[in-house]
Order: structure tokens, then C-alpha cells, then sequence
């Protein structure tokens, strides 16, 4: 892609597109997310970061609405997330999500994947749908792929296929949930890679992710999370050096030893 | 088997009408079933907790319950309807809660992951349901679904038996009781009709079977 292709992206920059603020979510008892507030703005690449059970998939998931909120408010471009029905379907198109899991659709070829929701959503036309899908399954490099099913690819392109299936959609911010975590090493920098394309083309992006070497290359900002809270919000290069508090510092002692 | 040979026409009558009682209940509770199960797969509570209820209380009643509770319950609320449609309706209303619960499990043996990640580009309740759940369930469905719907063809000689009128049921009554045969051979005869019935269906939900097991 070239530097004109992406403008629209990231004009307005610096703008907020996702505004969550007072978020209180429960699950029965248990408190997962604790009065979060977070703004990240146009073209903002935030990382969020911490302790398995900390509320980080929690967090992504409120943002497209797959989990609803006990008080507070998630606006995206300004505009409250709806309840339900085809606004929140509409609202969910704007939002792309990629998996730890891929979630490919099973019985659908990769290139139906990546058209399905072009012509159900926004109703294209076939042809140019699949124009569309073979550009952006080229891009990430799995354009030779188009006609296999899901089961038939790797990992790494299964998880590369579903970053092109959300991108066709063409979202004004992506979420990453773990999208290495079920990846074997060797597969991780083939799709960390395409995350950073994505970063350097300007693409609003929310990533919950262990992977430091992302962070630091890609990311404009982490975000820390414990037990459902954000406990510190920094620079990449400051959070991993000189992090602020206990849980933070704790934390990264234990990831850094292995 | 002169019983069965001098009556070939009112045998033939019988197994149309029989025939008949199935067809309806077949393409009714698919309809009915399919209905009830998208309600309790629904993300709208009240919906679920109407589909829940639907099958807990329908399918834990005898099939000569509803019958009766149709035939003889409604009339007395001022609905009047023949036996026939009574006893269709019953059979419809009955097999629905198995329909649904075949369909429901079919739903379930999907991934939640498939229908979160068809939601998430945007698709609406009935779009995921139709383009990504469904066509993955359908494996699943087609072989508990089918021996719904064949058990479904034998209970509908329960109806014929409550008196429909005209069906296969009725002509083993009508041979024996009014005409004075022995039972055996008519009753054979009867055996033979509901065979016609289900043995080809048995035979459609094999193919079937295969058929979406090759298909991917
Ligand atoms: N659907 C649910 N029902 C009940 N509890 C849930 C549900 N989803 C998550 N939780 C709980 O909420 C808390 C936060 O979960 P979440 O998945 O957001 O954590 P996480 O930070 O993503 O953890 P991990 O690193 O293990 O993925 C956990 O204690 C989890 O058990
Ligand atoms: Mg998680």
C-alpha cells in the first residue's frame, strides 16, 4: 500500500475514535473491569498488557459489544455503541476483531471468508468483493491460498487470513485479542509482521499482546491491567524499563525470566 | 387375506389420509421446531425463556395429552376445529419440541467462536444463524432430525386411533369391529401401509445422511 492509499486512515489523527469511560463490568460476583476509562485516539496503536484474568479480553470485547456493560459509556467516533439490532450489526462492521483462536468461518473457502461480509454487510457485488479479497489476502500474504478451507492452512496464515477477513470490512479501529498466543514460534513473526504494516499505515489499533518486541516497535502506548483495573498506562520504552507501580514491576520480572 | 384383497380401496384411502396426517406433521413441526429453537438460541431473554418453556412443558407431556387437551380443552374455550386438524396440530405441536431440541443441539455442537466471529464483521442475528451456524450445524442435525420425524410418522397412528377418521388406523376399526374380519390379516395389512411410509423415509435419511457427510 502507499502513503496516498492509506490517507483517509489516518486523517484526523490524534482525534478519539474509542472512548470508554466508567466502564463497570461484573460477571455474577466477580468484578472484570473496574471503572476503566480509556480514550485512544486516531491512528493509535495501544497495547494492552497484564496477568491472565486481569479483564484484557474483557476490555476488547466490550469494545464490539460481544460482552454488554453494567454502567458506564463506549463511544466509537463519538457515537454510543447500540443495544442491540441492526445498528449494533452496523456498528460491529466498523469494528474489526481477529481472534486468539482465528474463528475462520469452518465450511467457507478463505476467499469466501474474506467476502462474506463485504456482500452480506455492505452489500457488494460479488466480483468486486473478490477483487477486494485477493488484493488484501495478497497483502498479507496468502494470496495463493484463495479456494483452500481454513483447515488446510497453518496457523500463522489462518490467523493472517482472519486479519484480511477484518480489514476487508475496512474498520476504523482493529482489535487484537492474543492473536499470537495459539501460534507456534516460528508463525508468530509472520503475523506480528502484518501487525506492523497495519501500525505504520495508520490503522487504529487495540491490541491485548505479550509479545514486548511488538510493543516497542509498533506501539504508541501501553496499558497496564490488574484484576479487572488499569493500574498504569505509559510509553512502551518507559512501561518496560521504569515501570511505575508493584504490580507492574511483578509482573514484568515474571515474564522477562522466561 | 381376503380381508386385505377385497378392500384394496379402502386400504389405499386409508394409507393417503395416514400419508397425508404425516406430511402435514412433517413440514409443520420443521416449521414449528425451527421457529422455537432460533427463539432459545435468541439473544432477546424473553424469546429464550419462551422457547425453554415450549419444549419443557411440551415435551414432557404424553402425545395423548396434548390430543386430548386439543380436542376437547379448546372447544370448550370456544375453538372448534375438525378432529383432523386437531390431531395434525397435536402431532405439529408435540414433535416441534423434538424438532427443536435436534436443531438446538446441531447449534451447540458449533463453536461459539463461529458465531462471535460472524457477528464480529458485522453480520446480523439471522445472517450468522443462516451463512455461518446452520450450514456447519446441519451435519449434526440431519441424523437425530431424522428419527424424530420417523417416530414422529409412527405416533401419527396415535392420532389416527383418537379418531380422525378415513386413515389406516380407522380402517383396522372399521374391517374388524364393523365388518366382522379377522384381525390379523387387516392388522398386517395396516403394518404394511405404515412400512410404506417409514422404510422409504428411513431409506431418504441414510442417503441423506451421507450425502452431508461427504459434503463439506
Ligand atoms: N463469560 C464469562 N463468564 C464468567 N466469567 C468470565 C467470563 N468471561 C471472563 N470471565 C472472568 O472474567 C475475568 C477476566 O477474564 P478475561 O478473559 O477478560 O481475562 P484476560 O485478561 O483476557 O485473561 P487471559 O490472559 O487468560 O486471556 C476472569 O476471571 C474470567 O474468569
Ligand atoms: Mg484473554
Amino acid at each position: 500500500m502507499t502513503a496516498q492509499e492509506t490517507a483517509p486512515v489516518s486523517a484526523g489523527r490524534g482525534e478519539p475514535l474509542v472512548v470508554l469511560s466508567g466502564v463497570q463490568k461484573h460477571f455474577g460476583q466477580l468484578h472484570a473491569l473496574k471503572d476503566i476509562d480509556l480514550t485512544v485516539t486516531r491512528g493509535e496503536v495501544v497495547v494492552v498488557i497484564g496477568p491472565s484474568g486481569s479483564g484484557k479480553s474483557t476490555l476488547c470485547r466490550t469494545i464490539n459489544r460481544l460482552e454488554t456493560i453494567d454502567e458506564g459509556t463506549i463511544t466509537l467516533d463519538g457515537q454510543p455503541l447500540p443495544a442491540e439490532g441492526k445498528e449494533l450489526a452496523a456498528l460491529r462492521a466498523e469494528v474489526g476483531m481477529v481472534f486468539q483462536s482465528f474463528n475462520l468461518f469452518a465450511h467457507k473457502t478463505i476467499l469466501e471468508n474474506v467476502t462474506l461480509g463485504p456482500i452480506k454487510v455492505r452489500g457488494m457485488k460479488k466480483e468486486a468483493a473478490e477483487k477486494k479479497a485477493r488484493e488484501l489476502l495478497e497483502r498479507v500474504g496468502v494470496g495463493h491460498q484463495a479456494e483452500k478451507y481454513p483447515a488446510q492452512l497453518s496457523g500463522g496464515q489462518q490467523q493472517r487470513v482472519a486479519i484480511a477477513r477484518a480489514l476487508a470490512m475496512e474498520p476504523k479501529v482493529m482489535l487484537f485479542d492474543e492473536p499470537t498466543s495459539a501460534l507456534d514460534p516460528e508463525m508468530i513473526k509472520e503475523v506480528l509482521d502484518v501487525m506492523v504494516d497495519l501500525a505504520e499505515q495508520g490503522m487504529t489499533m487495540i491490541v491485548v499482546t505479550h509479545e514486548m518486541g511488538f510493543a516497542r516497535t509498533a506501539a504508541d502506548r501501553v496499558v497496564f491491567m490488574a484484576d479487572g483495573a488499569i493500574v498504569e498506562e505509559n510509553t512502551p520504552e518507559e512501561f518496560f524499563t521504569n515501570p511505575s507501580s508493584d504490580r507492574a514491576k511483578d509482573f514484568l520480572g515474571k515474564i522477562l525470566k522466561h | 387375506m381376503d380381508a386385505v384383497f377385497n378392500n384394496m380401496d379402502l386400504f389405499w384411502s386409508g394409507f393417503l389420509r395416514s400419508l397425508g396426517i404425516c406430511l402435514w406433521g412433517m413440514v409443520g413441526s420443521l416449521i414449528l421446531g425451527t421457529f422455537i429453537a432460533a427463539c432459545r438460541v435468541s439473544p432477546i431473554p424473553s424469546l429464550r425463556w419462551f422457547g425453554t418453556s415450549w419444549v419443557t412443558l411440551v415435551r414432557n407431556c404424553p402425545l395423548t395429552v396434548v390430543l386430548f387437551f386439543m380436542a376437547f380443552g379448546l372447544p370448550e374455550i370456544g375453538i372448534n376445529q375438525s378432529y383432523y386438524v386437531f390431531g395434525v396440530s397435536a402431532l405439529v405441536i408435540y414433535t416441534s419440541a423434538f424438532v427443536c431440541e435436534a436443531i438446538r443441539s446441531g447449534i451447540n455442537s458449533v463453536s461459539a467462536g463461529q458465531a462471535e466471529a460472524a457477528r464480529s464483521i458485522g453480520l446480523t442475528f439471522s445472517q450468522s444463524l443462516t451463512q455461518v451456524v446452520m450450514p456447519q450445524a446441519f451435519r449434526s442435525i440431519v441424523p437425530p432430525l431424522g428419527s424424530v420425524i420417523i417416530a414422529m410418522f409412527k405416533n401419527s397412528a396415535v392420532v389416527g386411533a383418537f379418531g380422525v377418521g378415513g386413515d389406516l388406523w380407522s380402517v383396522y376399526k372399521n374391517l374388524t369391529s364393523a365388518q366382522g374380519y379377522d384381525g390379523l390379516p387387516v392388522i398386517t395389512g395396516v403394518a404394511v401401509g405404515y412400512l410404506c411410509i417409514t422404510l422409504p423415509a428411513a431409506a431418504f435419511l441414510a442417503y441423506t445422511e451421507r450425502k452431508v457427510a461427504i459434503a463439506r
